[in-house]
């Protein structure tokens, strides 16, 4: 089972590497991809040192590029499949289909990935991606349970790919438009969800409040940790009780469900984060491995660290972990 | 231009499904949709009843029936369910999920794909007429500009007459989907016991900010906008742009009344001014989809 990290830069990709992971997935510097942000990710120069670098220490890069191409801009789409195969990645993450079927034509010998993004979660479809495009793998959304991941293995004709940790998306990945509701702007448009410059923070008598695009996100507490304003994420009032009506901030962690993911035959496990720092992508890089290789060593046996717990925890959001989806008391 | 009433995306009791489509069959829709979009666990109606009853619409009156299916499929007897329905001999439908997609290409059937489709470009809905798709509706959140870019395409590529385009134009939009039932949470209720909760919010719940403003609306496992989307200013628009068919919501009662309220536009063009509080079309205008452009 693959190790796959990720990388909003090249310290992180490096150390990414050095840390264990298998492999690493970038995005390049526009909105092809579905962590556009600010300062991060790679231009051309930067990505063929990424390539490089993971290249001759024997691992894999995966280039993402899954957000959905505009309708008067399908070429930059097109194009950063060409520059993602002209430095040489192993793997194309990608979300829409018509990106898919120029990447399937023109670089039949390049490996296809359907990403998150486009929302498969069941065998119909995965069987819709194999038919049409022959793709190699498919990333599963957070919204199954770890028995339909189960039954999905069994039968899928494709290889699977899940999320093991990080922050967690509650919504089906590319299905979601609560972001551009609020702000104009989408996953699936801009790259982006409740993006920063739409952020507003301000004390006020109440407490702390966060905003995006004047919405009240939450108001905080003296005593409370305050988070970024991701939509999803707030204290909303429904007929009278305020509480965090979608979900609170938290991460998804999935260690303890590696001895399982193994025996299913997931072929990769998924770090989420590219917007993270090095320093992240370091902890959860060397925690992850230590974990995989305990258990590859005696799956029988596996025991979750208490240790481990603690790092992931606290580079989590709210400092806390769920196993989200996966477990069904969750949904 | 045609005029459809779109899926009711909420759980109602059988009698008022009925009942509702009882007055939908003298409205004045051209096209019905119905069927349940949002959760498997909605079973007021079987699968076999959404057929019988689209049967019996299909008989008694001269518009066109459409099946709508599920959106989010997780478990393979939703699948066993969806196939059904796909494979219904009659009735054409309405795909939500790509596994539709892939059920009706290979039954060799034509189909409607709806707005949860991830369809963005051209090149996208050139893949889905190899598939058979007859009809299109885009993502709710698209604008005009973007549309009618992929329509002139269309048209430049010699493609335009293959499918009809629809509007998602009137209603409570269906903006995300989650494996957790947040209706269900709202009641403090696990979603495996969640006792069909959802059949006490006939137009769901609202979820408010702590400032009381309108953000979403809580349907189940669906999230929908708080406030109606309404193209009713833009209706000529729609129409030179090439749009074939305007979709209301059949959100409640409302809906017949905005059906006749959207069809005079056609006839005699007035400006509405939108309640901001409760309206909403940013979408179309390619702002923030609550605020009206």
């Amino acid at each position: 089972m693959e190790l796959l990290c990720p990388a909003g830069n090249l310290p992180a990709l490096k150390i990414a590497i050095d840390n264990g992971a298998d492999a690493v997935y970038i995005g390049l510097k526009d909105d092809t991809n579905a962590r556009h942000f600010a300062g991060l990710n790679f231009n051309d120069g930067k990505l063929a040192k990424a390539a490089d670098y993971v290249h001759q220490r024997g691992k894999k890069l995966h280039v993402a590029i899954n957000t959905f191409a505009h309708a008067n801009g399908e070429d930059r789409w097109k194009k950063a499949v060409d520059n993602a195969v002209a430095i040489g990645t192993d793997a194309l993450i990608i979300a829409d289909l018509g990106v898919l079927d120029y990447a399937a034509n023109k670089y039949p010998e390049v490996e296809l990935h359907v990403s998150v993004q486009a929302s498969t979660t069941n065998l119909e479809a995965i069987k819709f991606f194999k038919n049409n495009f022959d793709v190699n793998r498919v990333v599963l959304p957070r919204v199954l349970s770890v028995q339909q991941v189960r039954q999905l293995a069994k039968t899928s004709p494709v290889p699977l790919e899940v999320f093991a940790f990080g922050s967690l998306c509650i919504m089906a990945e590319g299905r979601c438009y609560l972001s551009s509701y609020m702000t104009g702007e989408s996953p699936n448009t801009v790259g982006a969800c409740s993006p920063a410059k739409y952020v507003r923070w301000q004390e006020t008598e109440q407490g702390l409040e966060s905003r995006l695009n004047n919405v009240l996100i939450d108001r905080y507490q003296e005593d409370e940790n305050a988070g970024y304003p991701t939509l999803c994420k707030g204290r909303f009032d429904v007929d009278g009780n305020v509480y965090h009506a979608l979900e609170e901030p938290t991460s998804l962690n999935t260690l303890e469900l590696i001895p399982d993911l193994m025996a299913m035959g997931i072929v990769s496990v998924k770090i989420e984060g590219r917007q993270r720092s090095p320093a992240y992508v370091e902890q959860v890089a060397k925690t992850w491995r230590m974990a995989l290789d305990r258990c590859k060593s005696d799956p029988d046996n596996f025991q979750v660290d208490g240790a481990w717990m603690q790092t992931l925890a606290n580079l989590s959001e709210g400092s806390q972990t769920t196993l989200g989806a996966y477990h069904r008391k969750w949904q | 231009m045609k005029f459809s009433l779109g899926p009711n995306l909420f759980f109602w009791p059988k009698t008022d499904v009925e009942q509702f489509y009882q007055q939908a069959k003298t409205s004045s829709a051209d096209i019905i949709y119905l069927g349940e979009t949002v959760c498997s666990k909605r079973r007021e109606l079987r699968a076999k009843d959404w057929l019988s009853l689209g049967r019996e619409l299909a008989q008694d009156t001269n518009k066109q029936i459409v099946i709508s299916t599920m959106t989010l499929l997780e478990s393979p007897v939703e699948i066993i369910t969806l196939k059904k329905l796909c494979d219904n001999g009659d009735l054409l439908v309405e795909a939500n999920d790509l596994s539709a997609v892939q059920i009706m290409r290979d039954l060799n059937m034509p189909f409607v794909a709806g707005p949860a489709i991830n369809c963005y470009n051209l090149s996208t809905l050139k893949i889905l007429l190899k598939q058979g798709m007859m009809r299109w509706l885009m993502p709710v959140e698209l604008s005009g500009d973007w549309l009618a870019t992929i329509l002139n395409q269309a048209v430049d590529e010699n493609i335009r007459d293959q499918f009809e385009c629809e509007v998602f134009s009137w209603g409570y939009l269906p903006l995300a989907y989650s494996a957790r039932c947040f209706t269900a949470r709202s009641e403090n209720k696990a979603k495996d016991d969640c006792q069909y909760c959802c059949i006490n919010y006939p137009q769901g719940r609202k979820m408010n900010s702590r400032e009381g403003e309108q953000v979403f609306v809580l349907n189940g496992i669906q999230t929908m906008s708080a406030y109606q989307y309404n193209l009713i200013n833009e209706v000529a628009q729609l129409n030179n742009i090439g749009v074939d068919i305007i979709r209301i919501s059949a959100d409640s009662e409302q809906a017949f009344t905005q059906l006749d309220k959207f069809k005079a536009q056609l006839a005699t063009p007035k400006t509405f001014s939108l309640d901001t509080d409760r309206e909403c079309n940013g979408f179309w205008h390619q702002i923030a989809g609550m605020s009206v452009g």
